[in-house]
């Protein structure tokens, strides 16, 4: 597939001309073990991942505790190696930078922790938590850094005189918007938000995720946003891919995802979602059994164990990633048979 | 932490008054230990003995190595008069008619500058090794491992014997900076060299056994602090591992080490007593706490307040050191109940 530049079109309808591409991405821990620590198996966390993300959109990737959306996110800013695959940031390959090169590609790419408790050094005052990117990057007159440093506080929605101060003394929506403007003080286009709210309180949380919007918008940012909690996705998302166990299983946009959801997993997820109203009934998907291990995955489609609609080819073959309607892709062999037959009875 | 995290936003908002001063870490961790009062106490005990061997030479009545081999000279009670000068002995006097008081307070000037050298020596090493094992891993951990395996499985005493008594016929095989030397000449009050170098190769003695304990520990303590985000955070902004290991491990990995460093003293202290006690010290004329104890051995039956005062002193210092490391424990410990 070309379109009129002539640059390859991925999958989801994006181009090569889009800000971060990542292809075919693979992360295996290895595990040690035995009296010469050889590897006796590896944790399959991420499995073969492609997506491309827009400039300044909000991609969303969601999926359960230990799907390696995390690792996805860690991974591509080089926060630990890949295994393999390819990450390309505006043209540059990342995963080849080197030196000083990478520290240039530090800058453009930056990560809002989960835990703001975990994610500010506890003996260092924040002004100069916030300020680390600008010294590590050549500014070392501190009057400059201050300037700059309070800034970025006054744009997160706290008080110049906040700088002078030690995490301990904030509250966790503060802390966390301490580490945004930690994340924002060197300007990036790009920001992992790894989880940004899921350990806030739910009024803090609307006030954090506003926050992500405007400063979005002001600074013309791109975000990655990774997170469990479908509502909170739904929010601040463009576009909504769904990771289950090491694969990115259904991606598209963020309407078409809640309100026409393909992949049998994305349905159960939606169904979970708890609604405000007790009248409503709704039907139920529940899941059987727990996720497999990614140590030793399922054979074929890896949803085939808990899947209710898994037919004989899904235990043996790993369905592809297909476009099944535009800008919509899915990997399940089922829903891509249910789409057929719904274009064949259309066409009827 | 836990705490400020239960308080309500308006109380988190109130607390952050802009003209309040802001407490770093230290200053609460300074307030908490000055509610130990043990601590303070012993910190209190810990700085007269210091004063006193700071002015060692100005109060002390005698010269430190005089002597009166005057059979009436010879093991005076404290508080007796000198037969010849009439001078007054605080402390009495030992076997050889030298003044018990003036050596004292000679010794612990000696005694605890050695104790605090060999300590900071060892925790130095211990600091950097466990810090480059923990932080980098792999290779250079398993060396620093294998090493401080091999140094903390001598046997202590036997080797112990063997250093010393080499080393203290010719202190010079093991080259020491002059610059040290002469900080411990110095320090100590020493008139000839050779007595520092015979000193330093004790201190190099001490503090060789004593880092393995601080390696561990602060390999641990980075193994955990290298794992926390704001670590992963500071290498996402593009910081190099030193600048890391600087501004971020080092600073949340240290306070155990500081624990760790006052009982170290306790111990470098009582070690240093031990061996001198044993003759493989430091060596007579040179006082400490420790060979004026054991040269009270001989004669301790007929008078037996000879042994209480060299250890008094001894006992007074290690149980205070001790007293402090509990109340910096308590004090650093960010668990702590009473914030």
């Amino acid at each position: 597939m070309t379109n009129q530049s002539g640059k390859p079109t991925a999958l989801d309808g994006t181009t090569a001309a889009d800000l971060l591409q990542v292809d075919n991405l693979v992360k295996h821990f290895p595990i040690r073990g035995g009296l010469l620590q050889r590897t006796v198996a590896t944790v399959k966390a991420v499995d073969g991942v492609s997506f491309s993300v827009k400039k300044g959109e909000t991609l969303g990737l969601v999926g359960e505790s230990g799907c390696g959306k995390t690792t996805v996110g860690r991974t591509l800013l080089r926060l630990v190696p890949a295994t393999s695959g390819k990450v390309n940031f505006e043209g540059r390959d990342v995963f080849g930078l080197r030196g000083a090169d990478l520290k240039a590609m530090r800058r453009d790419m930056q990560i809002i922790f989960q835990d703001p408790y975990s994610s500010l050094d506890p003996r260092m005052p924040i002004g100069e938590s916030v300020g680390e990117g600008l010294l590590v990057h050549g500014l070392r007159d501190s009057k400059k850094r201050n300037d700059m440093v309070i800034e970025m506080l006054r744009k997160v929605g706290l008080e110049d005189y906040h700088a002078r101060r030690y995490p301990h003394e904030f509250s966790g929506g503060q802390r966390q918007r301490i580490g945004i403007a930690r994340a924002l003080a060197l300007r990036p286009k790009f920001i992992v938000c790894d989880e940004p709210v899921s350990a806030l309180d739910v009024s803090i949380q609307s006030q954090v995720l506003n926050l992500l919007k405007d400063l979005q918008r002001e600074f013309g940012l791109t975000y990655l946003f990774i997170a469990h909690n479908l509502s909170v996705v739904e929010h601040i998302s463009d576009r909504v891919g769904v990771m289950y166990l090491g694969k990115m299983v259904e991606l598209t946009d963020r309407e078409s995802l809640f309100a026409d959801p393909l992949h049998p997993y994305t349905k159960a997820l939606l169904s979970a979602i708890p609604m405000p109203d007790p009248t409503v009934k709704r039907e139920r998907m529940i899941l059987q059994g727990d996720v497999p291990s990614p140590v030793n995955p399922p054979s074929g489609c890896r949803f085939h164990t808990r899947c209710p609609f898994a037919i004989e080819k899904c235990k043996t073959d790993d369905p592809p990633l297909e476009a099944l309607k535009p800008g919509h892709i899915v990997a399940c062999w089922v829903a891509k048979d249910n789409v057929a037959k719904a274009k064949q009875a259309a066409a009827a | 932490m836990a705490l400020t995290a239960n308080i309500p936003p308006k109380r988190a908002e109130k607390a952050l008054k802009p003209l309040a001063r802001s407490d770093s870490q230290w200053s609460l961790v300074m307030r908490r230990f000055r509610r130990h009062k043990l601590a303070m106490i012993s910190l209190g005990v810990l700085l007269v003995i210091l004063a006193t061997s700071l002015v060692a030479k100005q109060i002390a009545p005698f010269a430190r190595d005089y002597l009166n081999v005057d059979p009436a000279a010879k093991f005076l009670l404290p508080f007796s008069r000198d037969p010849v000068s009439g001078d007054m002995h605080w402390l009495g006097t030992n076997h050889i008619g030298q003044d018990l008081f003036t050596r004292l307070i000679y010794a612990s000037r000696i005694s605890l500058t050695t104790a605090f050298l060999a300590t900071t020596i060892g925790t130095f090493i211990g600091v950097v090794l466990g810090t480059l094992a923990g932080f980098f891993r792999g290779f250079i951990d398993s060396v620093v491992q294998r090493v401080i395996d091999f140094f903390s499985n001598l046997p202590n005493l036997p080797i112990l014997l063997i250093l010393a008594g080499v080393l203290s016929s010719d202190p010079k095989i093991i080259p020491m900076p002059d610059w040290l030397i002469k900080l411990i000449q110095n320090i100590m009050l020493f008139e000839q060299e050779r007595e520092a170098r015979v000193v330093a190769v004790i201190i190099f003695i001490l503090s060789l056994l004593g880092w393995t304990g601080v390696a561990r520990l602060m390999r641990a303590q980075v193994l955990q602090v290298r794992e926390r985000e704001f670590v992963e955070g500071a290498r996402a902004l593009g910081a190099n591992s030193l600048s890391i290991i600087f501004r971020h491990v080092v600073p949340n990995a240290f306070p155990p080490v500081i624990v760790a460093y006052t009982l170290g003293l306790a111990g470098s202290l009582t070690a240093e007593t031990g061996l001198s006690f044993l003759g493989i010290g430091i060596q007579n004329p040179i006082p400490t706490w420790g060979n004026m104890l054991a040269f009270t051995q001989s004669y301790m039956w007929a008078h037996p307040w000879l042994p209480l005062i060299p250890s008094f002193p001894m006992f007074l210092c290690s149980v205070a050191f001790n007293f402090i490391g509990d109340g910096l424990r308590d004090a650093l410990d960010p668990r702590q109940a009473k914030g």
